[in-house]
């Protein structure tokens, strides 16, 4: 699919602005100023940043307890993101649910997920309404290899079949879930155990961005079409531990080092679009700065800004209280 | 005696049972970890709190056993191994998944027993980190005791120490019925004398942790050890308490609570739970219905509120019941203000 230079440029600064958000939360998790747990998303941004180009706020996306990359790439405000996983009273969910539970309706975010399979459901439900409003717009539900293991995701796959909706379960195969290799936990393989269950699947490599970004045309291809639900599979790696502090006894020791040389979905997208002068370097190098002051930013205000009061604590349990 | 922490006591807990009886078998996410993955270590985790450390090496990847993201299966697998012959140890790594597998433990595991006429038992301990303090926010942080009391044919402990920890939890494994055992994530490393070599401790009844004439202090957990620090502030002002360990919660030990009540006439519970319809309800209820002559002053319950557990510090420093709380509430209790 041919991409503008717009789209381009777009693409690569979502993609650089999830990885210095991650990796700014890598180094600010050391300070202990972050409290809970953190799970970072970098070195698996081309899966995010090459499906969520294609959605606008109709669209819906539900997300997991990896969920910084695919909150950026759906269009979440990252500083209000920082101050959230800051703690903060101004932050995106007031200080309430932290990294793991970023969410903003009006931009079609329905939550990252502290339940591992708890998303998959969710945005089944929320392709009815797509369904129903016949837009063409679609629901979204990211995992984990880990998380497709999970019953309720094999019923959520099953019910979108079922009632042919406009829905697209997302893999994301990062090589582990938490201490254990993702292989391990999928006893057959993901592909064909996908398709038995009725979906098609379209396979993408997880750190090249156009070729997520072409299987997710393909994918809207597939549902906007009325046939009903379909899989993307991807596979990338995460470069850091399963949340911040994990010592990763589970991993050889050049593991990560190896595939951020040769495989970095960032450098690989440079690489493309500058050989084939889409695009000059000094582009991308002013982006890289821009969104380095950025986070920057966003990391000064997040430390200035006030803590939620008990007033924050005892709201929104209910529509009046 | 030896200084441990919860963590390790409970570790020497299930080495001793897995030792003393092969139908001991571990099975949760992470239980051991590593495999499949690049380094090709196993017990890369021994779980994520490192309680099931070590098992794999010892008793191999037949009695311990690593699962797929599946509580339901997980639960299931527990429930069968169970009905036909093992002991299983299953875990959930946090209380709060109990959700996806609620329907194994409510439907089946509690009712096996009684449904089955009493010709089925399910030695089941299902073995799960819960409570707040660590920021993990609402789907991490419960305290779910309260709910899963309240089933028939469940059994539910909560340890507050590290010689609980392994006494209970080997008591757990040999009884003969399924028993939720909530180990507080906040206490793994807390410290505390463990009895050396094979220990077994009562499963249930309440523990006098100290006494005092003025009011009968009840929690369990980690308000343990803050109900410990406010009774410790009352005591210079002369304010003494009878401060009881519940240790479990289904059973609850009436008896205990109410001789103490008996001579205190003043009752404080403390619970790290939401309120409503909570093990604090339940114990104002005991006092109320069989207590009722000794109360010379209203119960006070000292308790989170009626909300999710929130992320940040200051809102999860609110939530939990600290000692200046519990300190106010034993006050008011006894001097009426
Ligand atoms: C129901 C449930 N079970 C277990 C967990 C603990 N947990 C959190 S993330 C995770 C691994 C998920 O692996 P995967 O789906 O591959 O996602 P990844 O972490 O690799 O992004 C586990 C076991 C959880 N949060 N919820
Ligand atoms: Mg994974």
């Amino acid at each position: 699919m041919q991409q503008s230079r717009t789209d381009i440029l777009k693409a690569y600064r979502q993609m650089r602005m999830i990885r210095d958000f991650e990796e700014r939360l890598h180094i600010e998790n050391r300070s202990g100023e972050i409290a809970g747990f953190t799970h970072l998303y970098a070195g698996q941004e081309a899966i995010a940043v090459g499906i969520c180009e294609h959605l606008t706020d109709r669209d819906y996306i539900s997300s997991t307890h990896r969920g910084h990359g695919h909150c950026i790439a759906k269009g979440c405000d990252p500083r209000l993101m920082m101050h959230e996983i800051y703690g903060r009273a101004d932050g995106l969910c007031k200080g309430r649910g932290g990294s793991m539970h970023i969410a903003d309706i009006d931009k079609g975010m329905l939550g990252a997920n502290g339940i591992v399979g708890g998303g998959p459901p969710i945005a089944v439900g929320a392709a009815l309404v797509c369904q129903a409003r016949g837009d063409g717009s679609v629901a979204v539900s990211f995992g984990g290899g880990g998380s497709s293991n999970q019953g309720t995701v094999f019923e959520a796959m099953n019910m979108a079949v079922v009632l042919k909706l406009p829905k697209i379960f997302v893999f994301e195969l990062n090589g582990y879930s938490e201490h254990t290799g993702e292989g391990y936990g999928i006893g057959s393989d993901l592909v064909g155990r996908t398709r038995g269950f009725g979906l098609p699947v379209f396979e993408a490599d997880g750190f090249d961005y156009f070729s997520v970004h072409q299987a997710m045309a393909d994918a809207l291809e597939h549902v906007r079409a009325g046939k009903g639900p379909c899989a993307l599979i991807a596979e990338a790696t995460r470069y850091f531990g399963h949340f911040e502090g994990d010592p990763q006894n589970y991993r050889a020791k050049d593991e990560v080092k190896t595939l951020r040389e040769t495989q970095d979905a960032l450098l690989r997208f440079r690489r493309k679009v500058t050989e084939a002068k889409l695009i000059e370097a000094a582009e991308l190098d002013a982006i890289d700065a821009e969104i380095a002051a950025f986070i920057e930013d966003c990391v000064a205000s997040a430390r200035k800004a006030p803590a939620p009061g008990v007033e924050i604590m005892l709201s929104d349990v209910y529509a009046d209280y | 005696m030896t200084v441990k922490t919860m963590r390790e006591a409970l570790n020497e807990a299930l080495f001793q049972e897995m030792r003393r009886d092969p139908g001991v078998i571990v099975i949760g996410e992470d239980v051991s970890g590593g495999a499949g993955g690049s380094s090709g270590s196993r017990d890369a985790a021994g779980g994520i709190f490192g309680v099931t450390k070590g098992l794999m090496g010892e008793f191999g990847d037949k009695r311990v056993i690593d699962t797929p993201i599946s509580e339901s299966a997980i639960i299931g697998l527990a429930n069968g191994a169970a009905l036909a012959g093992m002991r299983p140890v299953a875990e959930l790594m946090f209380a709060d998944f109990v959700g996806v597998a609620m329907d194994q433990i409510y439907n089946q595991m509690a009712k096996f027993r009684y449904m089955f006429g009493g010709k089925a038992k399910a030695p089941i301990v299902v073995r799960m980190s819960m409570g707040a303090g660590m920021n993990a926010a609402a789907q991490h942080s419960q305290t779910i005791y309260s709910m899963l009391s309240a089933v028939p044919g469940l059994k539910v402990v909560v340890p507050s120490n590290p010689a609980d920890a392994k006494g209970m939890l080997a008591a757990a494994i040999r009884d003969d019925d399924p028993v939720i055992f909530l180990e507080h994530k906040a206490l793994y490393s807390s410290k505390g004398e463990v009895p050396d070599g094979e220990y077994v401790a009562p499963l249930h009844g309440a523990s006098l942790v100290q006494s005092g004439k003025d009011a009968t202090v009840v929690t369990l957990g980690r308000m343990v050890s803050f109900a410990a620090k406010a009774a410790a502030k009352l005591a210079g002002d002369g304010i003494t308490v009878d401060l009881i360990d519940l240790r479990s919660t289904s059973p609850i030990d009436e008896e205990m609570i109410l001789e103490s009540l008996s001579l205190t006439g003043r009752l404080v519970v403390v619970d790290e739970s939401n309120p409503v319809c909570s093990i604090a309800s339940e114990i104002a209820a005991i006092a109320a219905e069989k207590g009722f002559a000794s109360l010379r002053a209203p119960v006070v319950r000292v308790t989170a509120p009626h909300t999710p557990v929130p992320f940040a510090r200051e809102l999860e420093r609110m939530y939990v019941p600290g000692p200046d709380r519990i300190e106010a509430a034993i006050r008011k209790a006894v001097k009426g203000e």
